[in-house]
């Protein structure tokens, strides 16, 4: 063996570690390792119940291949129809509220009060998922596509119009301050200096939102609001995977051919 | 500058003796001299452009070759085909005995490790650091785990260090390598691929993204090192006073033919206008006239001191 | 921006004649498609239900709220349920999705027939919601959290995978180029010059899904999939309102919580 003073030009060479402080460094390695252990753990899985569930999975991936549109033709057709038109309405009514709400969330454009409640009800509907949201409105107006149409306006609101305000925020002052220096008025400084810079944007986010709404309008029917979702729970629960199969090729097809009809307007739009 | 004036008169020495060598022995000696030879490269691109037409180029031991041209006149391309990261249409390539053109996976892998290249836009990886671009040259030697884990052998990392030390790097190595300045990548750039320990030096338009002083450097840098290491180099540069200043040997290409090969001496205005096009070469030469001469005096005292250090 | 000239007065107009009509024809399209929709909506709707509704709406409130603060003591173990199910659902998720996302992105994928088929995965996997995912997998394998985990993770492959694919497919090809014409292997490009671009964007899309996770799995429970959402289908299907009510707010809380941290890592990220 050599030693290192003989060996003047040998240096040693690691890579530097992601987290430099070894403590805290082990500390995240040991916490994360042990939360893994605990979560896994409340898991209790029923083994029993996994292996009866594979053999379903069997039964179940034969029955998807060859799905059933015919028996329950009616009922599906109807669904989708009812899904498609809740999507429509409700992108609608949800761009219509979205943008004033955006403008008060703005706060470049909104006097505090306004900006506050603006804020808040964006807050309150980002923070709940839609079937949340579908409850409460079933509560309402009883079962049925109206409490769905109402579900989602309120879920693009706090999509659209977070992403509106935000957007508005960040426009360029200076061309509102030129709009505003020929002596516009508030509404005139609006149209002419923010709306074309938000514009493109929020059509943009429109159509995504379309995409969206048309997905969550599948779901909302597990708890009564309209849509396809509660035909397709029954045939889960009946173990009809041959009728679920051909519904979630159904949404699947819905879902991808409307994507790609948004993803080519927004293209052109930019 | 005794030292210096030595070295040079030896180098014209061994140029002029190459030089008779090579007039006197047979053809397949001369082959076996050759470090790359390019025979009839031809490249067409899918869109139908042919960026190289029957290419011929052979590149002796320790020499190093500007190739100049207009932008498009496939510069780039004829570098990159050499190590195939452009796929030749036509043609062969081999270094020294091996034909590049003929290899498949594996065995083009082999062979890359055996060319260094420096890119443009210095090709780092900005998330690495320093020490970890470098090392990087390696990784035609070692296994992917190896390289996974950052285990490089000893022999690589003294290797690494001993040249990060040449290129004035070596305060930098753990340092995120988009924390430093354009001539400090493409220090870096040099290090990794002189660190592959390769046998032929590819050099894609050094200076395009650096300062006039900068560039200066770093091309002084690269021949400096390809001359310390004994390699060819092959730099494609579209500066042509630089490459006067730095190449033994200038290729002219136009639109994908050679156009010109010859010492940078015999580069004139009208040697200039075959290969770029009609434009009043003299003013620029002019320039360069009274510009020269000082940056050859600046340019002295460093090599008497490198070469006495 | 055509400029007419009729009785030797110039008009000056924003659009032209033909593309006037265009977007009126739009329009009137656009409003036709709603106003059908609508009807169907209306048809479809009890109105005597609608009429009533804020009555009821005041009356759900009344009993949600003050909610039953003492019912919290038996939230905390559903709450680190729905935690632990967008977490290790995001595990799995993210876990599918590196390798799919390598295959589907244009520059890394082996083989071109490959990545259509990991495109099918992700596109799959994106268009169905996490709580249909739910209904399918207690179909399977019985209620319990087992079930939510993998919901979770089969929806987070699509969404996390589509845009993990999309950076891969934005990192720049000079490092790329670099490495490989050192010599380095196929994985060992992939680890140094890929790699390092790409993973700032995997850790924000992991985390920003985390979030979203924590949100769809306050619900899933209503399908039998665990978490906090099997309590508020207990206590909606006994009419236990003020129960209810303890639950929103904790569902509010958890999932505010989760957005502050999620935003707050991908800042530091960034």
């Amino acid at each position: 063996m050599t030693t290192p003073s003989a060996l003047p030009r040998q240096r040693r060479w690691s890579p530097p570690p992601l987290i430099r402080d070894p403590w805290r460094r082990w500390a995240v390695i040991i916490l994360s390792i042990g939360y893994l252990m605990v979560g896994l753990s409340t898991l209790n899985i029923n083994w029993a119940r996994v292996q009866r569930g594979a053999i379903r999975f069997q039964r179940m991936l034969a029955e998807f291949l060859q799905p059933d549109f015919v028996s329950r033709w009616g009922d599906i057709q109807a669904g989708i129809l009812e899904s498609l038109t809740m999507t429509v309405v409700a992108t609608v009514i949800g761009i219509i509220l979205s943008v004033p709400i955006g403008f008060g969330g703005a706060r470049n454009l909104a006097p505090l009060p306004i900006y506050l409640f603006c804020r808040g009800l964006i807050t309150l509907s980002r923070t709940f998922q839609e079937v949340i949201i579908a409850i409460v409105f079933v509560i309402m107006f009883g079962f049925g596509p109206l409490a769905g149409v109402c579900t989602l306006s309120f879920a693009s609101i706090g999509f659209l119009a977070k992403l509106l305000a935000e957007d508005i925020e960040e426009i360029d002052p200076a061309q509102v301050e030129a709009i505003r220096a020929t002596g516009a008025s508030w509404l005139k400084m609006v149209s002419y200096a923010v709306v074309p810079q938000v514009s493109p944007r929020l059509v943009g986010l429109s159509i995504y939102r379309f995409d969206i709404n048309l997905r969550e309008s599948a779901i909302v029917g597990v708890v009564g609001a309209g849509g396809i979702g509660a035909t397709l729970q029954t045939a889960f629960s009946r173990y009809d995977f041959d009728v679920a199969g051909a519904i979630l090729i159904i949404i699947i097809v819905l879902v991808m051919i409307t994507e790609f009809i948004s993803s080519y307007i927004r293209r052109r739009l930019q | 500058m005794q030292i210096c004036f030595a070295r040079r008169w030896r180098h014209c020495c061994f140029d002029a003796k190459m030089h008779v060598y090579n007039q006197c022995t047979f053809v397949i000696a001369k082959k076996e001299l050759d470090m790359l030879r390019i025979e009839q490269l031809t490249k067409r691109y899918p869109t139908g452009d042919l960026a190289l037409n029957g290419v011929d180029l052979e590149v002796p031991e320790r020499q190093v070759v500007a190739l100049i041209g207009p932008s498009g006149a496939g510069k780039s391309t004829l570098i990159r085909c050499i190590n195939r990261l452009v796929e030749p249409t036509e043609g062969r390539i081999w270094l020294k005995d091996l034909e590049i053109t003929r290899l498949h996976a594996s065995g083009l892998r082999r062979a890359r490790r055996r060319i260094g290249m420096i890119f443009q836009e210095y090709a780092l990886v900005e998330r690495l650091t320093v020490m970890e671009n470098v090392l990087s040259g390696r990784l035609g030697y070692v296994g992917f785990w190896q390289s996974w884990f950052r285990r490089y052998p000893q022999s690589d990392i003294d290797a690494a260090f001993n040249l990060l030390e040449r290129v004035g790097l070596v305060d930098y190595v753990d340092k995120r390598a988009d924390a430093l300045s354009g001539g400090q990548r493409q220090r870096v750039g040099i290090a990794r691929a002189l660190l592959q320990n390769p046998d032929l030096l590819l050099v894609d338009e050094p200076t395009a993204s650096l300062d006039p002083k900068t560039s200066r450097q770093i091309m002084r840098l690269i021949t400096e090192l390809a001359r310390e290491h004994g390699l060819p180099v092959v730099i494609n540069i579209h500066d042509v006073p630089l490459a006067r200043m730095f190449a033994q040997r200038i290729v002219g290409l136009r639109s994908g033919v050679i156009v010109y090969d010859g010492p940078p001496e015999a580069l004139v205005a009208d040697t200039l206008t075959t290969i770029y096009g009609e434009e009043d070469w003299t003013d620029s030469q002019r320039a360069d006239e009274p510009d020269e001469p000082v940056e050859q005096e600046l340019h002295l005292p460093q090599q008497a001191l490198t070469a006495s250090g | 921006m055509p400029v007419r000239i009729s009785n030797g007065v110039k008009t000056w107009q924003r659009y032209d004649r033909a593309s006037v009509l265009k977007q009126w024809a739009g329009w009137l399209a656009t409003t036709v498609v709603v106003l059908f929709c609508w009807q169907l909506i209306a048809g479809a709707t009890r109105w005597e239900f609608v009429a009533d509704a804020p009555q009821q709406l005041a009356q759900f409130l009344s009993r949600a709220f003050p909610p039953r603060w003492s019912y919290m003591n038996q939230l905390w173990r559903p709450l680190w349920d729905t935690v632990n199910i967008a977490t290790l659902g995001t595990i799995i998720g993210v876990a599918v999705a590196f390798p799919t996302a390598f295959l589907a992105a244009r520059n890394t994928t082996p083989h071109p027939i490959i990545r259509p088929l990991a495109l099918l995965i992700i596109v799959v996997s994106r268009s169905v919601n996490s709580l249909i995912w739910a209904l399918l997998l207690v179909a399977l394998l019985g209620p319990g959290i087992l079930a939510g985990v993998i919901a979770i993770g089969l929806r987070s492959i699509g969404f996390v995978g589509k845009l993990f694919y999309e950076a891969i497919e934005e990192t720049s090809i000079e490092p790329v180029e670099a490495i490989r014409a050192t010599g380095a292997s196929g994985m060992q490009v992939l680890s140094y010059a890929i790699l390092p671009q790409v993973l700032p964007s995997f850790a924000g899309v992991t985390v920003f899904r985390w979030d979203i996770n924590i949100r769809e799995s306050t619900v899933i429970g209503l399908v039998g999939a665990g978490g906090i959402g099997l309590n508020l289908d207990a206590a909606i299907n006994a009419l236990q309102w003020s129960r209810a009510g303890m639950i929103f707010i904790s569902i509010f809380v958890i999932v505010l919580l989760s957005e502050w941290i999620s935003a707050r890592v991908r800042k530091a990220i960034i």
